[in-house]
């Protein structure tokens, strides 16, 4: 694999007084899928809200292109694309004003419309987004990253009220994003297919699952 | 100044859409300050010597009748995150959004004004000083309310934590808004209305110009820690 793109050492994650991850290190390169594994509550959702810098890490450091990025979570934020469990669909507007909302183009940019057709979604573009139903409003969300160009994608189970038709077409869309050089890092329970993906288990780093990480969890608060 | 306009623009949409929303504000200031002469009773000199008080007083609550809604539905919807996520800087798109939220709450209060006022027998000098007051004013409810906006995102039941934090700093808002119409009904000659007036009306510009500058840093602040 090529340079390393964006970089987490010795990633902490506490919340709520509770430590969610501990010591995670992973290595994201160019055109590398990275997929989160692990059991509900092991810290996926987490680990890609941090990724995305909305969250701190507690400890740790994180690297984007040999920079530390740690403080100043900017540095990388304008190259990827976050896309969680909501959808961010306001429902008065049509599908094509959602998309070109946050895509910060006008409604008449063709770029709009092929994303938008790359996820079967052109014939309903004059639809209030209010009338879609879950996996219509999942395609719309998953077409913002065809919209705009960034070089990494976050997506937290993407796949959510997808039908199987549609998880080809993301996996297709994932396939494209990386011979173009892009990387992906997803967290999902429901298979999505990519070429050598990287895996990373969260249980590893879960105090809630790993019990020998209770102790230096335990050890840590003391030294706190 | 392109993803501002575009905040802005979207939010415009977004109220005209549902225009519950735009009405309600505006609505209720003309109901409320409308049941005030059939509680006091029809007496002139009285209801134009307390209106300034009751135009100001039930502009503040209509104000602070739509503060939730203002970060609330991007927060639960998602919105919010991409907002943060986005190359937008974060004071730009508070800024926006506050002004999408004066357009659609403070200017309409302005526009009715001028009915109230009429229906308790206000003159017309007085009427000018109330709305240079409520232009310069209401901008700053807007600004002040959204810090408190922001603040109580996450928190359970924020909607009744809003006006407890508010209020109190409405408060130096409501004292010049209505000394400076005071002012102006007190004058004795016509030529002194705006030399009276003055000087409340410079205090509402200065809170406007100190509210325009803490709202986006505090506001951003708030909303980054609000997605934590």
């Amino acid at each position: 694999m090529g340079s390393s793109l964006f970089q987490g050492k010795d990633l902490t994650c506490i919340r709520g007084g509770r430590t969610v991850f501990l010591g995670l290190n992973f290595n994201l390169a160019k055109g590398q899928a990275l997929v989160l594994e692990g059991p509900n509550g092991s810290g996926k959702s987490s680990l890609i809200r941090m990724l995305s810098g909305l969250v701190r890490p507690r400890f740790g450091k994180l690297v984007w292109q040999e920079q530390d990025a740690t403080k100043d979570p900017e540095i990388f934020q304008k190259h990827i694309h976050y896309i969680g469990h909501r959808n961010a669909i306001k429902p008065v507007l049509t599908v094509l004003e959602n998309l070109a909302y946050w895509s910060g183009k006008t409604k008449d940019d063709p770029g709009l419309e092929d994303a938008l057709d790359h996820f079967r979604m052109l014939p309903l573009k004059h639809t209030p987004a209010n009338l879609l139903s879950s996996g219509q409003s999942r395609r719309l969300t998953l077409s913002r990253l065809l919209a705009s160009e960034r070089s990494v994608w976050l997506l937290d189970e993407p796949s959510v009220g997808l039908d199987v038709a549609s998880v080809s077409l993301l996996e297709e869309v994932i396939k494209t994003h990386r011979l173009k050089g892009g990387s992906v890092i997803f967290a999902t329970h429901s298979p999505i297919q990519v070429e050598n993906p990287d895996r990373l288990n969260l249980q590893d780093y879960s105090p809630l699952y790993n019990k020998e990480l209770l102790e230096i969890e335990n050890d840590e608060e003391s030294w706190i | 100044m392109k993803a501002f306009l575009n905040i802005v623009s979207r939010d415009l949409r977004l109220a005209l859409r549902q225009k519950s929303d735009l009405t309600m504000a505006v609505l209720f200031f003309i109901l409320t300050a409308m049941l005030f002469p059939f509680g006091l009773g029809p007496e002139p000199n009285l209801l134009a010597r307390i209106a300034p008080g009751i135009i100001w007083v039930t502009a503040l609550l209509a104000v602070l009748l739509s503060l939730e809604r203002l970060f609330l539905a991007d927060y639960e919807d998602g919105s919010l995150e991409q907002l943060i996520l986005s190359s937008t800087s974060l004071e730009i798109a508070v800024l926006a959004k506050v002004l999408a939220h004066w357009l659609t709450t403070g200017l309409p209060l302005i526009l009715a004004a001028p009915l109230i006022a009429l229906l308790f027998n206000m003159d017309s000098d007085a009427m000018t000083i109330l709305l240079i007051a409520m232009v310069l004013g209401t901008p700053s409810l807007s600004l002040i309310g959204a810090i408190a906006a922001t603040l109580t995102l996450g928190a359970r039941r924020g909607g009744v934590l809003i006006p407890l934090l508010v209020l109190p700093l409405y408060i130096p808002t409501l004292i010049f808004g209505v000394g400076a119409i005071d002012a102006a009904m007190n004058s004795l000659e016509a030529g002194a209305v705006i030399a009276n007036a003055r000087p409340h009306l410079l205090l509402l510009g200065a809170i406007l110009l100190v509210s325009l500058l803490i709202t986006p840093l505090a506001g951003a602040a708030a909303l980054r820690q609000s997605v934590e």
